[in-house]
């Protein structure tokens, strides 16, 4: 079995994406799994049982969704496997812009929107420089100046990048990016012993733990205070 | 092809003057170059990921060179302009979608042309378009394949970010950033590595006001524009500034722009234009 991961800001369009491309790929035969990591609540694994892609649902609730992820990513590996797909998908949202679930040897995909705007790429860190596919959604609702700037914003912080248009509502650029997904031939068999190819946000703070009251006293643990310049 | 493994031993001030455009990827990568003129790019690396407090240093010197070659790459090519200017895409037939051969044998565009795409809803005009767009090379649904300049292209137009093949226009397209137009035409400008971008801006903005019926200043705020003056400001910006050889155009509304005048100037820019029309009739 394959996996990919698949991750970007919230509303970015992920699950469209991901949705065109498994279309393209049951088109030609493949069996594929999805799997949606998200933070309080999601509706997106009715859009994927809607179009019949077996689909697990985590909701990291009061933990840190990366370190949710990386916790249950094994287990996840293991449902795939037993449902026989070709290709598992895992999705998550990048919530920190600190965050990037990639795991090394793993195909890595970041999809970002063009309406975020021009300063976004820079802003979001790993998750976009380690990726191996990066994909630009909602070309088709902005200038083509906007796309050709914010696609070499994208090549700055990822030079290494292959970099693909999608559009998630017509599904222009799916098709092409399935067939990556099919070339790529790493195949998984347990993540066990695996790394991942950055480290997750520190945490174990006092917060971390429950705490709710404001104040240095019961700041514990890992805290970083702000450096406020006199002007 | 430029080694990773020598940038690493090269002093930061020399990089900086053999390839200026650097700046910005250095400054994208959150890596501050202030003092570091003297420094080979491996001692600054090596001094950068002891100085982050946050483990976000965690690629290698190595890897960080590999990424400026491949930056340094781009760059260069950008400005070795008419190294790859595009004069002719051709078609190959592949099969339709019942799988018989398609009734032609070759399709040639050519720079300068303009080339209407009919057909009705359903009929396969956005396949015809994605098979350009994506460089199809007998792998795609219809099996066709599609060649540059005569010859089957290579991949890198496929998947960089720097070389799309196609531009596109169309009418549900708005301008999104909060800038004046000579703001904007700047930043373009500035991210295809142009120069001397004051005379194309000046250009640029000449060219617009001739399409729209009504004109604009420089410091108007792009989003404060009407409808035909975004709309010329695209196309003028497009057919100037945007480095795609292929226009794809979808209808243009004689409302509040000169079609004729737009179409000439794409052509006139030496771009193949493609126009996606359901309404045949019309010239």
């Amino acid at each position: 079995m394959k996996l990919v991961t698949v991750c970007g800001p919230p509303s970015s369009g992920k699950t469209s994406v991901i949705l065109k491309t498994v279309d393209a790929l049951s088109g030609r035969g493949r069996k594929v799994g999805v799997v949606k990591f998200d933070c309080l609540s999601t509706e997106d694994d009715l859009l994927y049982e809607k179009a019949g892609i077996p689909v697990q649902k985590g909701l990291s609730g009061p933990l840190c969704p990366d370190h949710y992820f990386v916790s249950n990513v094994e287990e996840v590996v293991g449902w795939g496997k037993k449902n026989d797909f070709d290709l598992l998908i895992s999705e998550s949202a990048g919530l920190c812009n600190r965050c990037s679930p990639y795991i090394k040897d793993v195909m890595a995909i970041c999809v970002i929107d063009n309406l975020s705007g021009v300063g976004t790429p820079k802003k979001i860190g790993p998750m976009l420089k380690l990726a191996d596919i990066v994909v630009i959604t909602k070309g088709d609702i902005v200038s083509q100046a906007e796309r050709e700037v914010f696609a070499s914003r994208v090549s700055l912080v990822n030079p290494a990048a292959m970099v693909l248009n999608v559009n998630g509502l017509t599904g222009q650029g799916a098709w092409e990016l399935s067939t990556l997904l099919d070339e790529d031939d790493r195949a998984v068999e347990t993540l066990i012993g695996r790394k991942l190819r950055f480290s997750m946000p520190a945490a174990l703070c006092s917060y971390c733990l429950g705490e709710t009251r404001i104040g240095e006293t019961y700041q514990l643990g890992n805290v970083r205070k702000i450096q406020i310049e006199e002007r | 092809m430029l080694v990773a493994r020598d940038l690493l031993e090269t002093r930061i001030e020399d990089l900086l003057s053999e390839y200026p455009f650097v700046g910005s990827f250095f400054d994208s990568q959150q890596l501050d170059l202030e003092g570091a003129g003297e420094m080979t790019l491996r001692a600054f690396l090596d001094k950068a990921n002891t100085a982050i407090d946050d483990d976000d240093a965690q690629l290698s010197p190595e890897e960080v060179a590999v990424r400026l070659s491949e930056h340094i790459e781009q760059m260069l090519s950008f400005l070795e302009d008419d190294r790859e200017r595009i004069r002719t895409l051709t078609l190959l037939p592949g099969t339709d979608k019942s799988g018989q051969p398609e009734g032609f044998e070759r399709i040639d565009f050519h720079a300068g042309q303009t080339v209407c795409i009919v057909g009705p809803t359903g009929s396969g005009k956005s396949r015809l378009l994605a098979d350009i767009e994506w460089v199809a090379q007998r792998d795609t649904p219809t099996r066709r394949a599609v060649w540059l300049n005569g010859e089957a292209p290579s991949r890198q137009w496929r998947f960089s970010p720097t070389h799309k093949l196609v531009a596109q226009l169309s009418q549900n397209m708005n301008f999104v950033m909060d800038l004046s137009v000579e703001e904007f035409l700047r930043m373009h400008a500035e991210s295809r590595v142009v120069a001397d971008p004051e005379p194309l801006i000046a250009r640029i903005h000449e060219e617009a006001n001739r399409l729209a019926g009504e004109s604009f200043d420089k410091d108007t705020p792009i989003t404060s524009l009407s409808g035909g003056q975004s709309r010329a400001l695209m196309i003028a910006d497009t057919a100037i500034l945007s480095r795609s050889p292929i226009v794809l155009i979808d209808e243009i509304e004689n409302a509040g722009i000169d079609r004729k005048k737009a179409l000439e100037l794409l052509v006139s820019e030496e771009k193949i234009v493609l126009m996606a029309t359901h309404d045949p009739v019309r010239p």
